[in-house]
């Protein structure tokens, strides 16, 4: 698909073509400026995920363990993916009875458990490689498709799905064939907000040093 | 007779391709938290690693010990491949028990994964339930066997029952080759302790968390890679309610 305000090459009079192209470009300022759902393209998903890949490969291959490992983790998980939506999509239909302060220190206290319970995780991945296959458009956002080669594995898939509702590309949920990190992360916070009788509070100082 | 009644059934069965289901059906649910519970404490008596030691024991032991388990589990895969209406996996997995059998001693070593890319295609009969249109059922967890459906329940009892290796082995060897098959996965719930442990014993709810992986990697599995893109979360268009 052409991208808004390419110029077309139909023979026109002057001032047609003046006025269709104002109209091309007010319609492309109603697309760009408040970022619409054509500003992020495949390449752009792609790269996004090239980089988020490339990242965590040289992370795995620092030599670095524990917590230096898990920082490093949170920082890529910080630049790369949809950190404050992640948490309140984890965090259910709570969030919605969360004041701003509660979310805030929610999405912190989220965002390093993850890098925990998943850095941890990541050491089964040294030695592994991601290769990005390719991207395609599901309802609005890009799904990235990479394929993780293991060894003494069979190969399988990742997919990444990335939005630019953020206001920036960034990641929202992976997929390790099949299994939904969106899905899983809300069941296991719903079940600990559960076992804490609804008290978001206690959720987020236990979250502090979970995973 | 069978397998053609089992390939005229498949035939009808891809016609009437259901679409996979979503969400989760747990009528059972207390009863399957009782399994549970009594499934955990089995593995931690067993298999749980005792704290200071690796959850992941993954080294040449426990991956021969896996490969014979899993290779004489093959020719009931190519049986069920076949019953799907599906010669492909049913010719890869035959070649792959044929050269792991003999070049790989017995299946202790896996060169037809290693340097023939003949990489094990897994299916049961649960799987041969769903390609011939059977809907998934409750969801249930299984003693000793963990979680499952009642289609997938029904098709473990199936694959035991079927088990073409008891078939063909006599006495001592049949008793040898069921052994092997549970050593298999006594090593392999070891190699994979990590994952394993941290979904039983690190979760808040470990029942929840497994039904959930489960039901989303079966249903992975029998949907073949299409994906669903209308059940695909969209925590922006409605972030609270999914």
């Amino acid at each position: 698909m052409p991208r808004p305000g390419t110029p077309m090459p139909t023979p026109m009079r002057n001032d047609r073509r003046r006025l269709l192209g104002a109209g091309l470009a007010a319609f492309a300022g109603l697309l760009v400026a408040p970022r619409g759902a054509f500003a992020l393209d495949d390449t752009q998903a792609r790269a996004l995920i090239s980089r988020a890949v490339t990242e965590v490969n040289s992370a795995i291959d620092s030599g670095k363990t524990g917590q230096p490992l898990y920082d490093l983790f949170e920082s890529i998980f910080v630049r790369f993916a949809d950190v404050p939506t992640i948490a309140r999509s984890a965090l259910g239909t709570a969030s919605r009875s969360a004041s701003g302060a509660q979310m805030a220190a929610f999405t912190t206290a989220f965002r390093g458990y993850i890098s925990r319970k998943y850095g941890k995780r990541f050491r089964e991945f040294i030695g592994a490689r991601f290769e990005v296959q390719g991207a395609r458009l599901v309802k609005g956002f890009y799904e990235v498709k990479t394929v993780a080669y293991l060894q003494g594995q069979a190969p399988f898939e990742v997919l990444w799905h990335v939005s630019d509702k953020s206001g920036k590309d960034l990641f929202f949920n992976i997929i390790i064939e099949g299994v939904n990190m969106l899905a899983a992360e809300r069941t296991e916070i719903g079940a600990m907000l559960d076992a804490r009788h609804g008290d978001i509070d206690a959720l987020i100082k236990d979250l502090k040093t979970a995973g | 007779m069978a397998l053609a009644m089992g390939l005229a059934l498949a035939g009808c069965g891809e016609m009437a391709a259901r679409p996979q289901p979503t969400g989760i059906n747990d009528p059972y649910e207390s009863a399957n938290r009782r399994v549970h519970a009594f499934n955990k404490g089995f593995d931690t008596a067993v298999f749980k690693a005792r704290p200071g030691h690796p959850r992941t024991i993954d080294n040449g032991f426990t991956r021969s010990v896996t490969n014979v388990g899993n290779n004489l589990g093959l020719p009931g895969k190519v049986v069920n491949s076949l019953l799907q209406g599906r010669p492909e996996p049913a010719v890869k997995n035959t070649f792959r028990f044929l050269i792991n059998s003999t070049v790989g001693l017995a299946g202790i070593f896996d060169p037809a994964g290693s340097s023939f890319s003949l990489p094990e295609t897994d299916t049961d009969f649960g799987e041969t339930l769903a390609v011939w249109g059977m809907g998934e059922g409750a969801y249930m967890e299984l003693p000793f066997f963990g979680p499952s459906t009642e289609r997938d329940a029904a098709g473990r009892i199936v694959d035991i029952a079927m088990n073409p290796v008891g078939a063909v082995l006599k006495g001592s060897d049949a008793t040898a080759a069921t052994v092997a098959r549970l050593a298999g996965k006594a090593a392999e719930r070891k190699r994979f302790g990590e994952t394993v442990e941290s979904i039983l014993y690190d979760s808040a709810d470990s029942y929840a968390q497994s039904r959930l992986l489960y039901l989303q990697s079966r249903r992975y599995q029998l949907g073949g890679k299409e994906n669903n893109d209308a059940q695909a979360w969209d925590p922006y268009a409605d972030p609270y309610a999914q």
